[in-house]
């Protein structure tokens, strides 16, 4: 831990090292162990309570039914990121456009879907048929063409994939145009001075870089992916939550399975978090910080090392303090 | 040297909303010529060499740069806006180097030379990559080719951005104050580059507040002030022995 750097002894009024005495944090133990009895106690009720069969809770962690609703899941959630990404990028170059018409319906996608529930749009889209009881691809003014039935189109897998796609790609637009935006001026300038054309600026010299401060983000777009899936569960699209919902349906164990259900997104998130952090390593911490506030563990580390700088005894700290600061800027 | 002129303006004016930028400059620059333009801060000199390569917009006046008049194409007694296409090619055969260096922080330095020649130019990878490592050791940046420019100091970043430009043989370098935000002792290793061009006969237009510089190299010295170009000529004339009550107090200030 830092505060064993201190100092043990400094020089004292006629030359010779005196020793220092410590702060006793009294206060930090006190509150600690008041919020340590009452965590205790809250996870006692839970974990002694007749109620809950803890039995059942390991008898369906593993069930096959769950275990085919966590993949389904974890499709779902990779490839409606994928999609809003993809599309998101795009919505947020229509929307630095000069063209007025893309910019003005880039505006338009993200004030719809931003303002309209992911619940709507997923029954929305699964409920397609109501509007459109054929999907037909077919070279204009000819019969020539294919047709589907929007009803085997539109099951409940791809219309969560839709609903979730649309709705993050008009959220993820705004972080790719804040990413695009940041780049400095200066960059293209120089892309332009030296003859590139606006279309190469962008993909070789700005979104490049943009790319520092846009894939951060996308961990974090990702592991609340992983939870609005649970969404699916009203169009039956035989993710975790809906297959753990149709078992308890039948057996009526409803707090087992949604214990068995929060176990498996526990996982899949601290699995996603890890990746996550190591991707704001790679991209730099800077880039974390300008599109996201620390979080709580990041909050509560950064307070400890400050600490000392704002102390009395803090003199040899600084210098060690400044360089930490120093690294977390580069 | 020869009589041909790189760049001819007359009567270039520009204006922010009411507030004149440049209030019609008139100005030639000669195949082989070291111009300097000095002048006080606003007074629109770096506006003035940013519309010589189109990054900026000009009002009024004429503007004819390597025998092309900026932005325009005349046909057919209009004249036709250009489009990004006619931009860019014009733009690749003008050198800028920029006060901020602007080098481009993903690539390394040896990335940063070579990407133009190869996006621009189409030039193969390979041979972008040996024709930037030359230039590189041009301006004595050999051993530097793979760090990204946050890895180098200010006076190498510049110098980097002197040998980006030269990559795509220009016709003419523009400079605008390329050593204003180098740190003193870095100064000089970008002023000697630019000296090895200028000995080299390149056509240059270097915005600068080195008067040192401008006295040794420059062939001509513009002083502007208020969006005009108050006194030109040689830099014995303008900055040794100046006519104008403006120049001699601007003078009085910074020598």
């Amino acid at each position: 831990m830092r505060t064993s750097s201190r100092p043990k002894e400094l020089s004292g009024p006629d030359g010779t090292p005196v020793p220092v005495v410590a702060l006793k944090h009294r206060d930090r133990w006190i509150v600690g162990t008041l919020a340590l009895v009452v965590f205790a106690w809250l996870l006692s009720t839970l974990a002694t309570n007749p109620n809950i069969r803890w039995n059942k809770v390991a008898e369906y962690l593993f069930f096959p039914k769950i275990i085919d609703g966590i993949w389904v899941t974890l499709t779902i959630s990779v490839l409606a990121t994928v999609l809003g990404l993809v599309l998101g990028i795009l919505l947020a170059i229509m929307k630095l456009s000069h063209n007025p018409v893309l910019n003005w319906l880039s505006t338009l996608y993200i004030w719809f879907f931003r303002g309209t529930p992911a619940l709507v749009q997923l029954i929305f889209w699964y409920n397609l048929a109501f509007l459109f009881p054929r999907l037909v691809i077919e070279i204009p003014f000819t019969n020539i063409g294919y047709f589907w039935n929007t009803n085997d189109v539109m099951t409940g897998f791809n219309s969560a994939l839709l609903g979730l796609g649309l709705n993050l790609a008009a959220y993820f637009a705004e972080t790719v145009r804040a990413g695009i935006q940041a780049v400095d001026k200066g960059q293209t300038e120089a892309a332009y001075a030296l003859g590139m054309t606006p279309v190469k600026r962008m993909r070789v010299i700005v979104l490049p870089q943009a790319l520092r401060i846009i894939i951060p983000p996308t961990g974090n777009e990702f592991i609340s992916m992983l939870k609005t899936t649970s969404l699916v569960y009203v169009v039956a699209g035989n993710d975790l939550m809906t297959n753990a919902s149709q078992i308890y349906k039948q057996n009526n164990l409803i707090m087992e399975l949604l214990i068995v259900a929060s176990l498996w997104y526990m996982v899949m998130t601290a699995i996603a978090t890890f990746f996550q952090s190591k991707l704001e390593a790679r991209y730099g911490a800077e880039a974390v910080r300008l599109v996201r506030r620390p979080g709580f563990v990041q909050r509560a580390f950064l307070k400890r090392t400050a600490q000392p700088a704002m102390g009395t005894a803090g003199i040899t700290l600084t210098a060690d303090d400044s360089v930490t600061a120093g690294k977390d800027l580069t | 040297m020869s009589n041909k002129l790189h760049v001819e303006a007359n009567g270039v004016t520009k204006s922010y909303g009411t507030h004149l930028v440049l209030a019609g400059v008139d100005f030639t620059v000669k195949a082989g010529e070291v111009s300097c333009i000095v002048g006080p801060s606003g007074s629109g000199k770096s506006t003035f060499l940013r519309c010589l390569n189109a990054l900026e917009s000009y009002d009024d006046g004429t503007l004819l740069v390597e025998d092309r008049h900026v932005g325009y194409e005349y046909r057919d007694g209009r004249y036709y806006e250009w489009n990004t296409k006619q931009f860019a090619q014009f733009r690749s055969r003008i050198g800028m180097v920029f006060q901020r260096f602007n080098l481009f922080g993903h690539l390394s330095a040896e990335e940063n030379v070579a990407c133009a020649l190869v996006q621009v130019r189409g030039v193969a990878k390979s041979a972008a990559s040996i024709r930037a490592r030359e230039e590189l050791a041009r301006v004595g940046l050999a051993e530097h080719s793979h760090k990204r420019p946050h890895q180098l100091s200010g006076g190498q970043q510049q110098r980097v951005a002197i040998a980006r430009a030269l990559a795509m043989d220009p016709e003419i370098m523009l400079f605008d104050e390329p050593t204003s935000a180098l740190d003193p002792e870095l100064v000089d290793e970008v002023l000697e580059a630019m000296k090895e061009l200028a000995r080299q006969g390149m056509t240059m237009v270097v915005v600068t507040h080195e008067m040192g510089f401008a006295c040794e190299v420059a062939d001509t010295v513009h002083f502007f002030d208020a969006g005009v170009i108050v006194e030109s000529g040689t830099p014995a004339d303008v900055l040794g022995n100046p006519q104008r009550d403006r120049t001699k107090a601007f003078l009085a200030k910074v020598l």
